[in-house]
């Protein structure tokens, strides 16, 4: 046999036990072929486009899970970010309906998730991108799979802080109209956003990507722990040297699949992206990692330390196993989605301004954070602002996906049902910055940007 | 000479007549094995067998679904996966 029985074992027990799987597999779509003057032809070339890739890779996903004995966990689509091909349509009852086009579209082909309902902005924005933004709480409260995001910054543009200050009071509004504020997970604003990111909600594909391209998400959330577990007296070279093997072989699977499942849907493969993701499943959480690593709880002293370490070793390992490495890459801290970051929330270990400093190092951002209800706007957006700053100094993806529980206080345990699971709602200080951000404008790019 | 060769992993408690079993339903399906190996791992019973499908009776989807029935009559897991997935991640 060219294996040995401990490789196949290995293998086997990385999906059986330590849930390794596809995160997600993601086919961006190009719909600037779709525009069309009568809105009807366009709506109806949108719908057709999405359908079609949408049932390919649904099904052709399906061969390749049984093929390699690996769960795909999601099949998504994303899309040109919706602003620049309504440009010519751009009033709110046309976005309702082109929404609600892009949803029938996702649910016939059997897509959980839709994502590019969403503009760039980091320079200034466009009456249609604006239009957009201002229709947000009702296309996302009237819809199911429809997920937004923001592009309010770049490293070589800046911010764009009056788009900053107009998010606070749609997320209340869009927090208002759906169940405990759950159609916020599916809006994320960015700085230094990616154009082929897999992961929902901030998905979309972006205006440099060719007509298709299939990107990848792959996550072992488990399998890391477990050798971590395993080699409890490794110094922090070791630690490194197994994570980044293991990192390796996982990202290897990763781009097996994404490879063929693009061949055998004939359209061209993108990026994998090795975030670790975590879930709500037991042994499925990012700071059960940390936790094995030797720290209490995580938001110890001592866990930003250990975040670095952790997400350093994964991308050497994973820089190593692909030359199509891209997409977000770094890692998620969807709170509500990770049982061990929920239940560091509740024992006061976690709090806001300790993740806002994993961000720093190698975290996204604020992820699925859910926060007071009755936070004011401005709070919401100078949180956001803190967050976006430190991706255009640091060069990085920063992004916030936070959810104004409405009728929750602090420590009250708020559930969004299914994958996006629950948390105590984390507290918030109250003080205002408003006098500050409300002297909007724009934050320059920083020196950062020039590099020439 | 075109092989079609997939790995069947079973995990479990052993007992008798698991080779029997499995091999008797892959040779109903004309399915070769080409090797077996097994061994104790973490107190459980492993076994790999490398298998050709090439001219297989039926699809790898129904062998996989037929395997995993059987696997649970007998209280094993048996998991099928084709070999390319191994050579990715364990040879460069």
């Amino acid at each position: 046999m060219t294996f040995t029985l401990d490789e196949i074992y290995e293998t086997a027990r990385m999906i059986l036990f330590e849930k390794l799987d596809i995160r997600t597999t993601t086919l961006g779509i190009n719909i600037k072929d779709c525009v069309h003057s009568n809105f009807h032809t366009f709506q109806d070339r949108v719908y057709r486009k999405i359908v079609r890739y949408g049932k390919i890779l649904t099904k052709e996903a399906k061969q390749i899970e049984i093929k390699y004995g690996i769960p795909i966990i999601n099949k998504r689509v994303s899309l040109t970010p919706v602003s620049m091909v309504m440009e010519t349509h751009a009033t709110p009852e046309k976005f309702k309906r082109m929404a609600k086009t892009i949803d029938t579209a996702a649910e016939e082909s059997g897509i959980d998730y839709i994502g590019g309902f969403g503009a760039l902005v980091h320079k200034g924005i466009t009456k249609a991108e604006e239009t957009l933004l201002t229709s947000l709480p009702e296309v996302i409260s009237s819809t199911k799979r429809i997920c937004s995001f923001l592009n309010a910054g770049n490293t070589n543009s800046g911010i764009n802080v009056d788009a900053v200050n107009m998010i606070g009071k749609i997320l209340l509004e869009i927090a208002q109209r759906t169940k405990n504020g759950s159609g916020c997970a599916r809006f994320v604003v960015f700085v230094n956003a990616p154009e082929d990111n897999p992961f929902m909600a901030g998905a979309f594909h972006g205006p440099g990507e060719p007509d298709t391209s299939l990107n990848i998400g792959i996550s072992g959330p488990g399998v890391v722990r477990n050798v971590v577990e395993k080699n409890p007296k490794s110094d922090l070279t070791q630690l490194s040297e197994i994570i980044k093997r293991t990192v390796f072989k996982i990202t290897r699977a990763g781009e097996l699949i994404g490879r063929e499942l693009a061949k055998n849907m004939g359209v061209p493969f993108g990026i994998v992206d090795i975030s670790l993701a975590p879930t709500p499943a037991p042994g499925d959480s990012v700071a059960e990692i940390i936790e094995a690593f030797g720290i209490e709880r995580i938001g110890a002293p001592g866990s930003t330390f250990a975040i670095a370490l952790l997400m350093d070793a994964v991308k050497k390992g994973g820089a190593m196993a692909s030359g199509n490495v891209g997409g977000l890459s770094g890692t998620f801290i969807p709170v509500s989605e990770d049982a061990g970051m929920a239940k560091a929330v509740g024992k006061g270990a976690l709090t806001i301004e300790k993740i806002e400093a994993f961000t720093a190092v190698c975290s996204v951002g604020l992820d699925m954070v859910a926060i007071p209800g009755d936070t004011p706007a401005e709070i919401i957006n100078a949180i956001i602002a803190d967050i976006l700053a430190i991706g255009i100094i640091n060069n990085k993806t920063t992004a916030v996906r936070i959810i104004p529980v409405p009728g929750k206080k602090a420590g009250d345990v708020v559930s969004f049902g299914g994958l996006l699971g629950s948390m105590p709602v984390i507290q918030v200080k109250n003080f205002s910055s408003s006098r500050f951000l409300k002297r909007g404008g724009r934050f320059p790019s920083p020196l950062i940007a020039l590099r020439n | 000479m075109n092989k079609e060769l997939i790995f069947i992993t079973v995990i479990g408690k052993d007992r008798k007549g698991i080779v029997a079993k499995i091999s008797g339903y892959l040779y109903r399906k004309n399915i070769n094995i080409e090797d077996i190996m097994q061994k104790i791992v973490n107190n459980y019973f492993v076994m790999a067998m490398l298998v050709d499908i090439k001219d297989a009776k039926c699809s790898l989807e129904k062998i996989s679904k037929d395997l995993a029935t059987l696997g649970r009559e007998m209280n094993l897991t048996i998991q099928v996966q084709h070999e390319n997935i191994f050579k990715m991640m364990h040879r460069i």
